[in-house]
């Protein structure tokens, strides 16, 4: 596990926030030269501590109108193995995550899809038909906010 | 509006946003200027909204994470509003949801240990206002995290 400092906290922030920005710029910002920052960013990505970098697409803009995440629970557990089922649902391309989870369902899955429509035909035709699955539980997506996180 | 070729590079983009263009032209087979040109258009349209760059929390040695799926008390037309506010107070919360179902919210919360958690439920999260009811779900692994469109 890395240690960080104050410094190392403050550039985290400021990549959270725009992941496009250079070391010279996130430097300037956390009051750093650009090969200070680049050091201590170079150190920060080596030990894992920054997912690769996703881009952040307008869901509304390219049709996608409806998130759904549905809570998934297997039925016949011990009959179908996990991995039959996690590797049918991750291939399912509307699926965007896939979570084993513990607790009143087995699996998180959020899923993205054209509109309400579109989403029962997910739902129907790939979801329902996956091996083992039981009862399934779908909450439509109103908002959504990622929180900086404990690093103050 | 978006044609085949903006989505084929998109669909290419989202693959690896940090690729060098004259790669991503390459590989949705357009020549370099014109590639340049469609990210331009697709950024001016706001289609492209820019990159995240989440953390790996686990690196930093917060090992739990647990989404706790919230029911509030809707009695009060102020419930969402004052519940949202307190949460995002609470450090531990990396992300809070809102749904149309049986869930009102859902927060994301991480924690160093199983005690730490139990310090942050009882103190932080059990405290928040207008709650009537929380499912706890825990986190045993993701398997999938590509959050990539099916463009």
């Amino acid at each position: 596990m890395i240690d960080l400092d104050d410094t190392d906290r403050a550039i985290l922030r400021v990549m959270q926030g725009d992941a496009t920005l250079k070391a010279s710029e996130i430097g300037r910002r956390v009051g750093l030269s650009q090969p200070a920052a680049w050091r201590r960013i170079k150190r920060l990505n080596e030990a894992g501590v920054l997912k690769p970098r996703q881009l952040d697409l307008d869901l509304e803009k390219l049709g996608f109108g409806v998130t759904v995440f549905l809570g998934v629970k297997l039925a016949t557990k011990g009959r179908v193995s996990l991995e039959d089922f996690e590797r049918a649902v991750t291939a399912i391309p509307e699926v965007q995550t896939v979570q084993h989870v513990l607790g009143m369902y087995d699996y998180r899955l959020r899923i993205v899809a054209r509109d309400l429509p579109d989403f029962e035909r997910v739902l129907r035709r790939r979801i329902m038909t996956l091996p083992g699955v039981g009862n399934v539980e779908a909450n439509v997506l109103l908002s959504e906010e990622h929180l900086p996180g404990p690093l103050g | 509006m978006l044609n085949d070729l903006d989505r084929r590079l998109l669909r290419h983009l989202q693959a690896d946003p940090d690729q060098p263009v004259s790669q991503l032209a390459e590989a949705a087979g357009l020549p370099l200027a014109s590639c340049y040109k469609r990210l331009e258009r697709l950024q001016a349209q706001g289609v492209i909204k820019g990159s995240r760059a989440a953390i790996n929390w686990a690196a930093l040695g917060y090992s739990v994470e647990v989404s706790l799926r919230v029911t509030l008390d809707k009695t009060d037309p102020r419930a969402f509003d004052e519940f949202l506010a307190a949460a995002r107070e609470v450090p531990e919360v990396i992300a809070i949801q809102t749904f149309l179902g049986v869930v009102d919210v859902r927060l994301s919360v991480i924690a160093q240990s199983m005690p730490h958690y139990q310090e942050v439920y009882r103190a932080r999260i059990l405290t928040l206002p207008h709650i009537a009811d929380i499912e706890a779900l825990m986190q045993v692994a993701t398997i999938k995290e590509a959050q990539s469109l099916p463009l």
